[in-house]
């Protein structure tokens, strides 16, 4: 597999994420067989796989939500298996996540859900969290009076760009995301991946996005990761089109695929 | 691309200095500014002295990194510049953050968020208004529901063929009666015991022990095993109710069955107000049958009065009517537990959080009207002498 887009500097692609040897099953059945992973820094990788090959484990198994069975897992160099809870914090400050419906604290205003990070980690004014929150707000499109709204009087859309404000809260190195566009409309997916594409710019973020949606993945992804036989495939779009896998290329030239490329 | 995050040196530290000319100020902001070194630049930010400058320069072209917190501060420190009337220039960024400069500056252009706080007298009088109303519109809601019940339920009564759901009743039977008679025997069994236990003892300072047997007799029958089994079966089935029902209107069961034509009411509330208003008068007297023996084993241990001179004893103390006063408020508690348990289901909204809330506001609210209910009872059968 050829190395995806070309680092500007010209210098080794800086790894953030390394996966090696994951090993994860439920059971008796295996869903990662020895499975290798790289993501680098400033790269959009999707993830694609059918249902039930593991995206979302090998998401939680990344971010320390799900105990693996073996392997091994980097997160800017460091093994998180042998971190202690003070060294885990300062990791878990540098990514951000997106969960699949938002996973906003329902008894929270939209404010106060992306304050949440900020108070659980630095001490600061709450004159400058107001600040910040309402910043954030702005950044992931959502008009200002979202603030003080609760997650309950919110549509699916706006609470995934909550989600994701608060996801940024902290200026996250990388961020996770869980089936962005699902259950949005083409066009609230469509802006959602331009705010994706819009935000990982001028954040110069890693994004690691979990997705089944094909025009997202043409539009924001430098690389995709497949998930087949337990093992991942790593590649732009246009060579994982050229993999004789039967999946794969179901996936990529069946009726949808061809759509939308 | 990007600077590598290390752990921060001492001369990546966010900082900045001030470079005073004739009427003029620049800024220069060094090292990295990034939201963990926010709140310390905040409050400096905020304390520069403009003087007599009536021109300003914000240079962050030296910066190693910064982040949106940081670029946020140096926008607003720009804007509140600009606000008293200085003239500022563009700010000055490494060129692999103009997008971000371009996004915090173009894009945030709202005043900040105010959280609103909750402990002021307008915000109090705003929570005593909302309550209020909401519990008019309660009470208004759950009239209309019993009015809608009623009225099937007098319809099933008039087709009972069409109507009743004769499966769905006896499941509901066996669901809140014969799977609650361990629990109900055991609190009833344990209820009398510690009645005849606390009687015997203080009845003893009279020499008037035999009249355990009149307290338990009449205590039981008339209020405690009744009002006891009520309680629980609120606690175990009014809950059940609830959170069976709110669970089918959180995944659209109910819009389901109302488009394909079934009658929700019937499929689903009749036939368990009905079980329970049969399985709650057998419960009761389930309970007073456990109640009863639990106070003679403690008679007998306790004060060794035997078997036979209990039944006799209780026979002089008790009457049919002290047995059907108690019975005859099951049927209205089974009604009253069976409604309001349906009705706060139907009320639950489409997510998880509501159901746990109106469950718990179902049982806090049978619980509560079945004692209203008891002492209402109580008065009534005292007015009219029973």
């Amino acid at each position: 597999m050829s190395q995806g887009r070309e680092n500007t500097k010209g210098q080794d692609k800086d790894v953030v994420i390394r996966v090696r040897g994951l090993v994860n099953g439920f059971g008796g059945q295996l869903l990662h067989d020895h499975l290798d992973l790289d993501v680098y820094r400033g790269e959009v990788l999707g993830v694609v796989g059918g249902s039930g090959t593991g995206k979302s484990v090998l998401l939680r198994s990344i971010i320390g939500l799900n105990k693996i069975m073996s392997g091994t897992i980097e997160v800017f160099g460091k093994d998180t298996s042998t971190l202690n809870d003070h060294q885990m914090r300062e990791i878990e400050m540098r990514w951000g996540i997106l969960f699949q419906e938002g996973a906003l604290f329902s008894s929270q205003t939209i404010a106060e859900n992306i304050q949440v990070p900020l108070r659980e980690y630095l001490k600061m004014p709450q004159e400058l969290m107001n600040e910040i929150a309402s910043m954030k707000i702005s950044m992931v499109g959502l008009a200002e009076d979202a603030a003080s709204k609760h997650p309950s009087e919110l549509s699916g859309g706006m609470k995934k760009r909550a989600g994701l404000a608060r996801a940024l809260a902290l200026d996250p190195e990388i961020v996770f995301l869980d089936e962005p566009t699902a259950g949005l409309d083409p066009i609230s997916a469509n802006m959602f991946d331009e705010l994706v594409k819009d935000l990982q710019k001028s954040l110069n973020l890693t994004v690691f996005m979990v997705t089944h949606d094909l025009d997202t993945l043409r539009a924001t992804t430098d690389r995709i990761a497949v998930l087949v036989d337990r093992k991942i495939k790593v590649g732009t779009i246009d060579e994982l089109r050229r993999d004789p896998h039967p999946w794969i290329q179901q996936y990529f030239s069946g009726p949808r695929g061809r759509a939308a490329a | 691309m990007n600077t590598a995050h290390e752990a921060e040196s001492s001369n990546t530290r966010a900082r900045f200095r001030l470079e005073r000319g004739q009427r003029s100020l620049r800024l220069v902001a060094e090292g990295a500014w990034t939201t963990r070194d926010a709140a310390s630049l905040d409050q400096r930010l905020r304390e520069i002295e403009m003087g007599d400058a009536s021109d300003a320069e914000i240079d962050g072209s030296g910066l190693e990194r910064i982040d949106s917190a940081g670029t946020w501060l140096l926008v607003r420190t720009k804007r509140d510049w600009e606000g008293q009337g200085k003239r500022v220039g563009p700010i000055s960024l490494p060129g692999m953050y103009s997008s971000l400069l371009h996004t915090v500056e173009h894009e945030h252009t709202a005043p900040p968020v105010v959280i609103h706080n909750r402990h002021t007298l307008p915000a109090f009088v705003e929570r005593v208004g909302k309550a209020t109303f909401h519990g008019m519109q309660q009470g208004t809601g759950i009239l209309s529901y019993v009015g809608r019940v009623t009225l099937e339920w007098l319809e099933a009564l008039y087709h009972p063929r069409g109507n009743l759901r004769v499966a769905a009743l006896f499941h509901q039977i066996e669901e809140t009666g014969i799977n609650a008679l361990p629990i109900v025997g055991l609190l009833a069994f344990l209820i009398g015991i510690v009645l005849a236990y606390q009687g015997a003892d203080q009845l003893k300072r009279f020499g008037a022990e035999i009249f355990t047997i009149n307290l338990l007799g009449v205590g039981l029958l008339r209020e405690i095993a009744g009002l006891i089994t009520a309680i629980i079966i609120a606690g175990r089935s009014g809950s059940a109710f609830t959170a069976q029902i709110g669970t089918m209107r959180v995944n659209e069961e109910i819009d389901a069955m109302q488009t394909i034509g079934i009658n929700t009411v019937d499929a689903l509330v009749l036939p368990r107000i009905l079980g329970l208003a049969i399985a709650l008068p057998l419960l009761t007297f389930y309970a007073d049958i456990m109640g009863m023996i639990g106070g003679a084993v403690m008679c007998y241990f306790d004060l060794h009065i035997t078997l036979p001179v209990f039944m006799r004893q209780l026979q002089e103390a008790i009457s049919v009517n002290t047995f059907l006063v108690g019975i005859i408020k099951a049927p209205v508690f089974a009604l009253i537990i069976g409604l309001v348990g349906c009705y706060e289901g139907l009320q639950v909204e489409r997510n998880a959080a509501s159901v746990g809330r109106l469950t718990t506001r179902s049982v806090v609210e049978s619980v509560f009207l079945v004692i209203v209910l008891d002492a209402a009872f109580s008065i009534i059968f005292s007015i009219i002498g029973i």
